[in-house]
């Protein structure tokens, strides 16, 4: 496991997300309610980025069908989408926000 | 109110499947039996017109759920047999293999089917699009080089176009209005549509319709209303949908275009439901009644009527939502629209990236986006709360939606509080 920089803190404000790509993965990051968090961001009903979504409640929302995913667990919030995304460790590491990736699994 | 123990849900696509997913989901533990007259696990059909119909995607990718789910969740499915009639009095569903089934409610998902031309010929090379064997038949059909003849200017007319185009067909789409989509949207909006297709190298046949499809032994070309002929190797009609309202009409169910329910799902019959394509329901958010052939409502009003069959009372109220996908171009709209609707943009439609917006005494009813669908997404709460709204800034793209959004949205409340 390794902490992968992703993004300046500063460049996201609450309610925004980026798409980024770190060691061979997609995901997005975003911040809510002054929070940072990490997921998957390959939609898991078909093929989209989340990160072309937008952030409301809690969730990301796909921006092809509306699928919602928790923000905190990744956990899907009814249909269409029904399986999980992966989430990540985040933390702001000196205005930056680190992701945690485990470098081994593609 | 109790749903009781058996729920006969009839039409086993996305609205059913997921009206039967929702009552597991909600705690329902009777008995449910879903009765479809395809041979096919319930299916979505958006990519039937697209990634199905280009090989791009397996046919099972559109399945709403695997096999396995019904089996785990005790649905039982009664694929393959239709439907014939509804004994109300007795609460039984006869069915094309001569089975009765009994029920303590009854949910209609029967959906739509293709609209037929009249006159038009059973032809080889004549195909329309609904079911996913209709989507097998076209795929084998489209041979690259091709002369394919769309009669249509609708959403299902022009996604098959697009896809035609891709596979390497010579398209042409003939509309007997004057302008594509001409019953959904407004007019400056078709025409970005049009603009998007001709640029494309589809040929535009608008303002005349196809009067006589012509062939011997298979199909040879379409003959317009001028009395121009469209030489055609492969026609697809694409001129609408009907709803299937025969059965729940038979047993004597209201029915003015679509199966008449109220907020909550319920036809006029006595423990009988309705969801889906086949109904016609009132938008507590748009004022009015509507009947909608969307992928939304299809799997959103079949969830409100299974959360209802549990006794959750809860109406059935969104912002309608629809998208196409047509060459490089995702359009997602909210909200509706006619086709005099005046139109102002956020950034260039031109330039592929925009979003339209009309309005109604100062208020947004429709938006729609040309590659902003995230973007666009936040318009959906401006016509959800019925915020007045300033235009200028909307179109206006130093100004940030989301900002814009919030401040509309804060002002709507406020006097209500």
């Amino acid at each position: 496991m390794a902490w992968h920089p992703v993004a300046e803190a500063e460049a996201l404000s609450d309610d925004e997300v980026v798409g980024v790509k770190i060691a061979g993965k997609d995901i997005a990051v975003c911040r809510a309610g002054g929070e940072y968090f990490a997921l998957g961001n390959v939609c898991t009903h078909q093929f989209a980025l989340l990160s072309d979504g937008v952030i409301e409640d809690g969730c990301i929302e796909c921006p092809i069908h509306q699928g919602r995913f928790d923000l905190k667990t990744g956990q899907p919030k009814g249909p269409p989408v029904s399986k999980a995304v992966d989430v990540y460790k985040v933390r702001v590491d000196g205005g930056r926000v680190m992701v945690e990736l485990d470098e081994g699994s593609p | 109110m109790s749903a009781g123990r058996r729920i006969v849900i009839v039409g086993a696509a996305q609205a059913g499947a997921r009206c039967a997913e929702a009552l597991r989901a909600e705690g329902f533990a009777g008995r449910i039996v879903l009765v479809g007259d395809e041979k096919h696990l319930p299916y979505e059909r958006p990519a039937l017109s697209k990634a199905v119909l280009l090989g791009e995607a397996a046919p099972e990718s559109t399945e709403v759920h695997p096999r396995a789910f019904y089996d785990e969740k005790s649905i039982e499915l009664r694929l393959g047999v239709r439907a014939e009639a509804i004994a109300t009095s007795a609460q039984r569903v006869l069915l094309s293999d001569g089975a009765w089934l009994t029920y303590d409610r009854l949910v209609l998902c029967t959906g739509s089917r293709a609209r037929p031309l009249a006159g038009a010929p059973d032809l080889p090379g004549v195909h329309t699009l609904r079911t996913l064997d209709d989507c097998a038949a076209l795929a084998r059909a489209l041979a690259p080089g091709a002369r394919l003849v769309v009669i249509g200017g609708g959403f299902i007319g022009l996604e098959v176009a697009s896809s035609a185009v891709k596979r390497g067909l010579a398209v042409a789409v003939v509309e007997r209005q004057d302008s594509l989509l001409e019953r959904v949207v407004p007019r400056a909006v078709a025409a970005q549509v049009e603009r998007l297709h001709r640029l494309n190298g589809v040929d535009l046949h608008l303002g005349r319709g196809a009067q006589r499809i012509l062939g011997q032994d298979r199909v040879t070309g379409v003959e317009l209303q001028d009395g121009s002929v469209l030489p055609a190797d492969l026609v697809v009609i694409g001129i609408g949908i009907v709803p299937n309202t025969e059965l729940g009409e038979a047993a004597g169910a209201r029915s003015e275009d679509g199966l008449v329910v109220d907020e909550y799902g319920r036809t006029t019959l006595a423990n009988v439901w309705a969801a889906g394509d086949v109904t016609s329901h009132p938008n507590p958010i748009l004022g009015r009644r509507v009947r909608l052939e969307s992928w939304q409502n299809a799997q959103n009003q079949a969830i409100a009527v299974a959360r209802n069959l549990v006794g959750q009372e809860r109406r059935y109220a969104e912002v309608p939502w629809f998208w196409s996908d047509q060459f490089d171009a995702n359009i997602q709209m909210y909200g509706l629209a006619g086709p005099g609707d005046a139109v102002a943009w956020r950034g260039d439609p031109a330039g592929g990236k925009a979003i339209g917006f009309a309005f109604a005494g100062g208020r947004l009813v429709f938006a729609v986006g040309f590659n902003m669908g995230g973007e666009l997404r936040l318009a959906r709460r401006l016509i959800e709360t019925g915020a007045e709204v300033d235009a200028a800034a909307l179109c206006d793209p130093a100004r940030k939606l989301k900002d814009i959004v919030s401040a509309a949205a804060a002002s709507a409340v406020a006097p209500a509080a």
